[in-house]
């Protein structure tokens, strides 16, 4: 098999004629690191939310937020970004579907991208909260109540502080999922890097370069976080729950 | 406000059970593969020999850190390279194979984290007591710790299939016909796409959930 070999491929003017195929590369790493992060925001607030309601003693909000967990858990990614992009403007009432399809496509793509992996992501950070929650031992909520603290003020000021120092280690690899999840976004057409590999073997007809550094970006997005993660965590590690786990 | 219109999901029965059929070939395949190669990694790992464990290593970490769908691009890029280098250039349609692939080699790679934390999770002393009885390293590996191992990481292993099954619908990006990819374009057809993913998205629900409602039980028996 003879492969001709390329890397200058990436220094060519683009076929569109605006920068170079490098530009594409950096277009599509922006769109998948933005994804993620703002995706991450969702899912961390809401995963927060989601985590403490299956942990506060009332039947009815534990119900609500267990069920939560089981339908985001149990229905595929890409079925759920389907639902997102395909279904749910057709089904929002009155003008505000419409208002949805008439914005700019990257709009489209990217909100619906977004909402659907932020709440996606949210169902697995309320198992990890409830678990931390969960490590924690029991008196301490007793002290907090015993205290005088309601029950919201001994989340916010004893319960979370503490859990959220423990799953520092788990919330690591969600992390880590929701950028590679977000190459999901390409089959809605988002051009982040996956779509931008794709565009680049039909584009240039070099797909192992393309493919390469793709690849390799993603590898870079991994150690960088891990790396930023690692930091995070020896600074927040609680002394003597090893680990966190 | 939208009108519902189901009927065009009791005609459509054939195909989407065809599509499931796909389905479960890739989810079943790669649970398959994934587990026996995963626990070829796993003892890699764990074994004596460093070039061994550290290719091992560096094979679970790729295949971690790049998401599923550039794995599946990469091997529908490489596989039909492969095949035409063997069979010539008639290998007709390689959707269904270069998935098959990529899916085993991928899940190996989750598999072996499960099945490593499996092996390590036998206690020491029945290595120790396997060797002492005149066991070979290899005997003692398969005779005494993986059956042990197994029997721990089953709730996990099947945990991991039901992702895997929901993760199968990525062939997608591919233009494999699975069941996703038969819903989906039933749906464009007839223009009942709202339906059709619901539906879809129904199915996936259902099956998964109860699917997982079994591996509940299962640990808990277990962890008697």
């Amino acid at each position: 098999m003879a492969y001709n070999w390329n890397w200058q491929v990436f220094l060519q003017p683009s076929a569109t004629g605006e920068g170079t195929y490098l530009a594409w590369l950096f277009e599509g790493l922006k769109w998948t690191v933005t994804l993620s992060l703002t995706a991450w925001i969702i899912a961390l607030v809401v995963g927060s939310v989601i985590g403490v309601l299956r942990t506060v003693p009332n039947r009815w909000l534990g119900l609500i937020a267990a069920s939560y967990v089981e339908v985001f858990r149990n229905i595929p990614l890409l079925v759920q970004l389907f639902i997102w992009y395909f279904v749910l403007p057709e089904l929002l009432p009155g003008e505000m579907g419409n208002t949805f399809k008439q914005m700019n496509p990257l709009a489209q793509q990217f909100f619906s991208a977004m909402v659907c992996l932020g709440l996606f992501t949210a169902a697995r950070v309320a198992e990890q909260v409830r678990a931390g929650i969960n490590s924690l031992p029991r008196g301490q909520k007793n002290a907090g109540l015993a205290m005088g603290f309601t029950l919201a003020q001994c989340y916010r000021h004893v319960l979370l502080p503490m859990a959220y120092r423990i799953i520092v280690p788990p919330l690591t690899s969600e992390f880590l999922n929701i950028f590679k999840n977000s190459a999901v976004a390409t089959t809605i057409g988002l051009i982040e890097l996956s779509r931008q590999a794709q565009h680049l073997v039909d584009f240039t007809a070099q797909p192992y370069e393309a493919f390469i550094a793709v690849t390799l970006l993603y590898l870079l997005i991994n150690v960088t976080v891990m790396f930023l993660m690692r930091r995070l965590e020896k600074r927040v590690q609680v002394p003597g729950f090893v680990g966190g786990k | 406000m939208y009108e519902f219109d189901w009927s065009s999901i009791p005609g459509a029965i054939p195909l989407l059970l065809k599509g499931m059929a796909i389905t479960l070939e890739v989810t079943l395949t790669a649970i398959f593969v994934g587990i026996v190669w995963g626990t070829l990694l796993a003892v890699a790992r764990l074994g004596r020999s460093r070039v061994l464990a550290f290719l091992a290593t560096a094979y679970v970490n790729l295949f971690r850190s790049v998401p599923l769908v550039m794995v599946i691009l990469w091997f529908y890029l490489i596989v039909p390279q492969g095949l035409k280098a063997i069979f010539g250039q008639n290998i007709g349609d390689i959707r269904l194979t270069s998935a098959l692939v990529a899916f085993a080699l991928f899940e190996a790679a989750y598999y072996s984290e499960i099945i490593r934390a499996g092996i390590q999770s036998v206690a020491k002393g029945q290595v120790a007591a396997g060797l002492a009885l005149g066991l070979t390293p290899g005997q003692t590996m398969r005779l005494i710790v993986l059956p042990q191992a197994f029997r721990n990481m089953l709730p996990l292993l099947l945990t991991q299939g039901i992702i895997l099954f929901q993760d199968t619908s990525l062939v997608y990006v591919i233009g494999l016909s699975d069941f996703f990819g038969t819903s989906y374009k039933i749906g464009d057809r007839d223009g009942r796409l709202v339906e059709l993913l619901l539906f879809a998205g129904a199915v996936y629900f259902v099956i998964c959930f109860s699917v997982s409602r079994v591996v509940k039980r299962l640990q808990a028996r277990f962890s008697q």
